[in-house]
């Protein structure tokens, strides 16, 4: 299989027996012109990867924290479109590996093909859609990969067997594990309905595992530590965008919390 | 012949499907499984036609409407009287199979979006009748619009949580229960109130509903010797309306006609007619005709009718549609009010803002379909919307006060 920057980063971090630290930061919150340099911030601070949520109107996997952070970034005038404008202008400047992560709408109103070729144009190395079951994405997979991008899928406590081995099937690059039911948001404690599923999943695959959901502080990254490839920090991200979004701090508070987080790991 | 039958992942031709967060995968299967099971267990069966009789009223009357038929001097109409059913709508129906189907699968908590109300106060119901935990998600600007109904669902029992977020309607109720249901998932059923969402939901509405059909088939055999050669249902998700044309899908004489919202008119965000104004996409699970801008966004709807106020359209309706097997079209605002008050003054029944729409088609037809026989599913009845009968009624609500001679 041919390489992509997401199986280098996946590489790079078993060689150098690191847990990889995966920043999501909806694209356009506050503004779509902000988003390159918060990117830049984070991986600075030492995110290996940046999930770019692409904003929907209905996100239905979503907690308070992020769906006013989509609102934000469609209030903004982002569109699935000036996404791949500031996949762009961050591909101008940095090799890190760039997921979209967003819902299934705005991507089928684009057109499979359309994005897929227009997303390896600009930069972009993955997508994920929360609401693509593997029973449907049957022609999506095929398109995307058509164009060398990875597709990752989601794999949730509730998963049966059955259902991981599909989703292993389907996902390249790395799959994400949902370390709980639930809505993404911060949470005290990692879910102990994580542990199983990261079992359940080695022993299925070969892939490499991140695990999000809930996870949001230097603690959670220390205690899993070791136990997954990498570990995705969302809604901790986007509150401090929330709370300084017109502080000319926003930057320095971004780097040094993936800092503390990468620290941890 | 159209069939209409989904095939095993839930497609009816393109439409449906099942698209949500893995999460919800598993317990869809499992749900698909115990309701497949229920469908074929004559005592599950034997248990909800005795709810649907000696609970909520089944079956229901069809009634011929004389005065109004004869007002319009065309068509034979009569009406299908989902309106008498226990708690005013035909909601009732859906909410008893679901109930059942949650017992058997061991699911103490239910929760429920509404939109109007009438399925939130269905599903508090029968919450109280099989003593399960109930909560119900509804925006806060349908809570305004149907205050009494929130108090109804209150008064059941049931755990009314208001919804702020977008736009405060239906749609935001339905994101808020699922966001509810992908964290409580264990535990709880959603008790799905439309023939929308992810498969096998909008199988699973569409049967309980189609006893409307069933016995309006029958019941206008016995009538009129023949079947009927329209019928007129209102499309919001589209429940009553499926439930109604599903056994007559076979009969190609019968014309069926679902009947949209068509708001303050043609622009984006002034309506809910769908299938005028919108697209193929995907929301809440399932793929249909969906209202949306240029980008895939969900847009904003408008109707006077909550239950309508929504901006995808079940995707049983989408294939029926791309069949022409069935004709939708819209009715303003203004055209469902004036519909109800010709129903309401010429038969003396009232009728909910959802179904003034199908009736305002059926009469805008009427004239000029001498010889011809339809029916209407008067899907529920208007005592939850004298507010906005009055806001939008001023002229009669000034009359007590008035001391002109009649």
């Amino acid at each position: 299989m041919k390489s992509t920057r997401i199986s280098g980063l996946f590489e790079r971090l078993r060689s150098e027996g690191r847990t990889g630290l995966i920043a999501y930061l909806t694209a356009g919150d506050p503004a779509p012109e902000r988003t390159p340099s918060l990117v830049a911030a984070l991986e600075r601070g030492g995110a290996d990867l940046i999930e770019l949520g692409v904003p929907f109107s209905d996100p239905i996997a979503d907690g308070p924290v992020i769906q006013r952070g989509v609102e934000r970034a469609l209030k903004a005038g982002t569109t699935l479109a000036s996404v791949l404008e500031i996949a762009a202008e961050i591909r101008r400047r940095s090799e890190i590996p760039l997921v979209l992560f967003t819902y299934l709408n705005p991507v089928l109103k684009y057109g499979f093909e359309a994005l897929a070729r227009d997303a390896a144009a600009k930069g972009i190395d993955g997508c994920l859609l929360t609401d693509l079951s593997v029973e449907e994405a049957g022609r999506y997979v095929e398109m995307t990969r058509a164009q060398g991008l990875d597709t990752v899928f989601l794999a949730a406590p509730t998963s049966t067997p059955e259902r991981l081995k599909l989703v292993a099937q389907y996902s390249s690059g790395f799959v994400y594990m949902v370390s709980r039911t639930g809505v993404t948001g911060e949470r005290e404690k990692v879910s102990s309905s994580a542990q199983p599923l990261i079992n359940s999943m080695r022993a299925i695959t070969n892939l490499p595992l991140a695990l999000g959901f809930g996870i949001s502080r230097p603690e959670h990254a220390a205690e899993l530590s070791g136990k997954v490839d990498a570990i995705v920090v969302g809604s901790a991200i986007v509150r401090i965008i929330e709370q300084n979004a017109d502080s000319p701090s926003l930057e320095t508070c971004l780097e040094a919390f993936a800092r503390e987080l990468r620290n941890a790991l | 012949m159209t069939i209409s039958q989904p095939d095993d992942r839930g497609h009816f031709g393109p439409y449906g499907g099942r698209f949500v967060p893995e999460v919800l995968m598993a317990p869809l299967e499992e749900i698909e499984a115990a309701y497949a099971a229920a469908r074929c267990d004559e005592g599950f069966q034997a248990e909800l036609r005795d709810l649907m009789e000696s609970y909520a009223g089944r079956p229901t009357p069809l009634y011929y409407a004389k005065r109004l038929s004869e007002t319009l001097g065309g068509a034979r109409i009569y009406i299908k009287r989902e309106d008498l059913l226990h708690t005013g709508a035909h909601k009732i129906n859906n909410c008893l199979g679901q109930a059942l189907l949650a017992r058997r699968m061991g699911k103490r908590r239910i929760i429920a979006e509404t939109g109007a109300g009438q399925h939130g106060v269905a599903t508090a119901t029968v919450c109280a009748l099989f003593g399960m935990e109930c909560v119900v998600y509804m925006g806060e600007e349908d809570m305004r619009r149907q205050r009494l109904n929130v108090f109804r669902m209150r008064l059941l029992g049931a755990n009314v949580v208001g919804v702020t977020n977008g736009s405060r309607t239906l749609k935001d109720a339905i994101s808020e229960a699922m966001r509810d249901w992908v964290t409580n998932v264990e535990t709880t059923h959603y008790l799905l109130g439309s023939a929308l969402g992810a498969h096998p939901y909008p199988l699973m509405v569409r049967d309980f509903h189609s006893v409307i059909g069933t016995e309006a088939r029958r019941q206008i055999l016995e009538r009129e010797n023949r079947l009927p050669d329209a019928i007129f249902a209102c499309v919001g998700g589209g429940s009553n309306a499926i439930g109604i044309f599903h056994p007559f899908v076979p009969d190609e004489t019968v014309r069926l006609i679902g009947v949209e919202a068509g708001g303050r008119g043609p622009k984006l965000g002034d309506h809910a007619a769908r299938f005028s104004g919108g697209s193929p996409g995907v929301l809440h699970g399932a793929y249909s005709y969906l209202l949306q801008d240029d980008d895939g966004q969900v847009s904003l709807t408008h109707s006077i009718s909550a239950g309508l106020d929504y901006a995808l359209v079940g995707p049983e309706h989408a294939w029926l549609h791309d069949q022409g097997r069935a004709e939708y079209v819209s009715v303003t605002d203004k055209e469902a009010l004036e519909a109800a008050q010709l129903l309401s003054r010429t038969e003396g029944i009232i009728p909910a803002l959802e179904s003034s729409h199908a009736v305002a088609e059926a009469i805008r037809r009427a004239p000029s379909a001498k010889g011809e026989v339809y029916i209407i599913n008067l899907s529920g009845r208007g005592d939850k919307d004298m507010d906005i009968y009055r806001e939008n009624l001023k002229d009669l609500d000034e009359v007590d006060t008035d001391l002109r001679a009649f």
